[in-house]
């Protein structure tokens, strides 16, 4: 009889479907999957060391590059974390524009999600799809923060500014007819939040042409259902939050049980899966981009109606504006004060967590009463998610692991940190 | 304290000299030691009237240069950047180690955020590490899966050493890596680079090349200041 053993394979670092630097080393019987020992680390950058060695506003570019397709969610649990310890109320139009921005930086994270899940197991259009939306909504954090990505737009106390009242404009070019300019200029007449409507009209539709892809597609299902099924003690055990849990069929949601910002006067509905396979999963994100459309819509009603300040008046923890700094003393040696030193944080730690698009995102912040940070964990929903994966992979077979990888919905930016 | 901070007033019979209560900002949360880590926990995770089924993050933590300053704001001199500046802070300036070794008493901790789901709560437990040659704590992994991977990050990170783990490897840091690096004592830089030689023609490592530098010093302002 020949003699039959297990194959010990190695997947990645460098492997299209790993999302990053990933590291599997598998251990095969035939094409089953028998154990996943998942290499991370590959991208650790040491965030939490450098942060510990910088006043606490030069750590908010940091956060944006944790989890690098959900920006301003990262950001929003590290200044909740500083105003908490401040104990600081910031202004409404703040938390509204915050509220705004977490949404859309949801529905990007989701799109991106959606096209490489879809792009690793056999579908191409719908990545091309996803792009398409995803540009208009980096457009408008480059409308708002001058940054496409890294937006560094929270700031302890509010945000940077206030939403911009034009959008930038397509000129004519070499690359670009004037007809052609004036068709992509359509929807820029406005403002942001002109800019934003139009897409929240545009945009069930497109979630609609997703699904047409997909939902009902027989290779989509055949990939995607009874693989990687997940109870709701196992998921709890596991430590999964957001999409994960919630396609577990368990109805926790932090901007519903735990309401920050201004979740608790928005109408949204929390969708929960039955079987906790990766189908599950893929429609629970499905519905919350269109929650999260709903509730930019709330958003931009609101902001019309109310303007007013978007950040705190304290000068101790916010700059003053430009233009007093240029005939107030007391303005300028606060924004010396401010960029050189930074401000102090009163002893003591908390931690402060939100919905981010992957799960819970939490910052635990210990303060020694210093100008920094004493010590910065940053809970990352992508790690307990990872760990996951060789409970979930045992027993499928190989090409399931893409599926599994693409379900748990990583980025090493934040599991690595 | 809050009203709905009351379920831990109620179990502060329970936890007797157990533990220490603290109110924090967020959450209420405790202090305690080693030998009392998993009983508390297990309580928590099991009681009906606590139910905390979510480990949501361990996070160990170095009190080594707690509360200590970079910059003297007392007094002033006239000698500039420099009247004031030490460099105290040794894991972002210097290679030397000032700091006794890890066996200094009390120095290592781990804090553990749970969740209660059903409650819809959240506490933070905080546990000192014994002392010995490394500080140790007993492995929460029997108790949630997902301790598995964070027990992993906070031995790599701060050399704590979890008993009863079955797997406890290094896990974010470079494959042959030396030292703990969220370490107090850790220099910022790190004590290895890599980089491309071209006469061997592959990756060395080689100590480091960066020059320790200050850049905003560590200071406290009290209450009021300014």
């Amino acid at each position: 009889m020949a003699e039959i053993r297990n194959y010990t394979m190695n997947f990645g670092p460098q492997h299209p479907a790993s999302h990053g630097v990933l590291r599997l080393v598998l251990e095969l019987d035939g094409e089953v999957v028998e154990r996943i020992d998942p290499h991370i680390g590959l991208l650790h950058r040491g965030t939490e060391k450098l942060a510990e060695s910088k006043p606490y506003n030069q750590s908010i570019g940091y956060m944006d590059r944790l989890d690098y397709v959900s920006m301003m969610c990262n950001e929003h649990a590290y200044v909740r974390a500083i105003e908490q310890l401040l104990e600081l109320e910031i202004p409404v139009r703040a938390q509204y524009i915050r509220v705004m921005f977490d949404e859309i930086t949801r529905i990007l994270n989701h799109l991106l999600w959606l096209g490489a899940h879809a792009l690793d197991i056999g579908a191409m259009t719908v990545f091309l799809y996803a792009f398409r939306e995803r540009e208009d909504l980096m457009d408008c954090y480059e409308a708002t923060t001058g940054a496409r990505m890294h937006a560094t737009y929270y700031r302890p106390g509010g945000v940077y500014r206030d939403l911009p009242a034009s959008m930038p404009r397509y000129q004519p070019s070499r690359f670009c007819t004037k007809r052609e300019a004036r068709r992509r200029n359509r929807d820029r007449e406005g403002g942001l939040l002109d800019f934003v409507e139009t897409f929240t009209e545009r945009f069930p539709g497109c979630v609609d042409e997703y699904e047409t892809l997909l939902t009902d597609n027989r290779i989509w299902k055949q990939r995607t259902v009874d693989i990687g099924v997940v109870s709701p003690e196992r998921a709890l055990q596991l430590g999964f939050t957001g999409p994960m849990l919630r396609g577990s069929g368990i109805p926790w949601d932090l901007r519903r049980r735990q309401p920050y910002a201004v979740y608790d006067a928005m109408q949204f509905d929390v969708p929960i899966g039955t079987n906790g396979d990766c189908y599950d999963r893929y429609l629970v994100r499905i519905e919350e981009m269109r929650q999260s459309n709903r509730i930019i819509r709330q958003c931009v009603e609101w902001l019309r109606k109310n303007p007013g300040p978007v950040i705190v008046d304290d000068h101790k923890i916010a700059p003053p504006p430009r233009e007093e700094m240029k005939h107030d003393m007391e303005a300028m040696i606060h924004h010396f004060k401010l960029f050189t030193e930074g401000f102090c944080l009163p002893e003591g730690e908390t931690y402060a967590a939100v919905e981010h698009p992957k799960g819970e995102f939490g910052i635990y912040l210990v303060s020694d009463g210093a100008n920094k940070p004493y010590r910065l964990k940053i809970r990352a929903p992508g790690f307990p998610h990872l760990a996951a994966l060789d409970e979930l992979s045992r027993g499928h077979m190989l090409a399931d692991v893409v599926a599994l990888i693409g379900t748990l919905d990583l980025v090493f930016g934040e599991v690595d940190r | 304290m809050t009203a709905s901070d009351s379920w831990i007033s109620a179990q502060a019979d329970w936890l007797g000299d157990r533990a220490e209560i603290r109110t924090d900002r967020d959450c209420p949360s405790l202090m305690t030691t080693a030998e009392h880590l998993i009983d508390i926990l297990r309580h928590f995770r099991d009681d009906p009237e606590c139910r905390f089924e979510q480990l949501i993050d361990l996070a160990g933590l170095d009190y080594a240069e707690y509360g200590e300053t970079e910059w003297s704001t007392d007094e002033a001199t006239a000698t500039g950047f420099s009247r004031a500046f030490e460099a105290a802070t040794s894991a972002r300036y210097s290679f030397e180690d000032p700091h006794p070794p890890a066996e200094q008493d009390q120095r290592f901790a781990v804090a553990y955020q749970l969740l209660s789901l059903s409650h819809n709560r959240r506490v933070r437990v905080v546990a000192r590490c014994a002392s010995g040659a490394w500080p140790t704590l007993p492995s929460v992994r029997a108790l949630w899966q997902c301790a598995d991977w964070y027990e992993r990050e906070a031995f790599d990170l701060f050399g704590i050493v979890f008993e009863g783990h079955p797997d406890l490897r290094r896990i974010l840091t470079d494959y042959g890596f030396i030292g703990h690096p969220l370490r107090k004592d850790f220099p910022l830089s790190g004590h290895m680079e890599v980089r491309y030689d071209p006469d061997l023609r592959r990756v060395i490592y080689q100590p480091v090349t960066i020059e320790p530098r200050v850049g905003v010093p560590k200071v406290r302002r009290g209450e009021g200041h300014g």
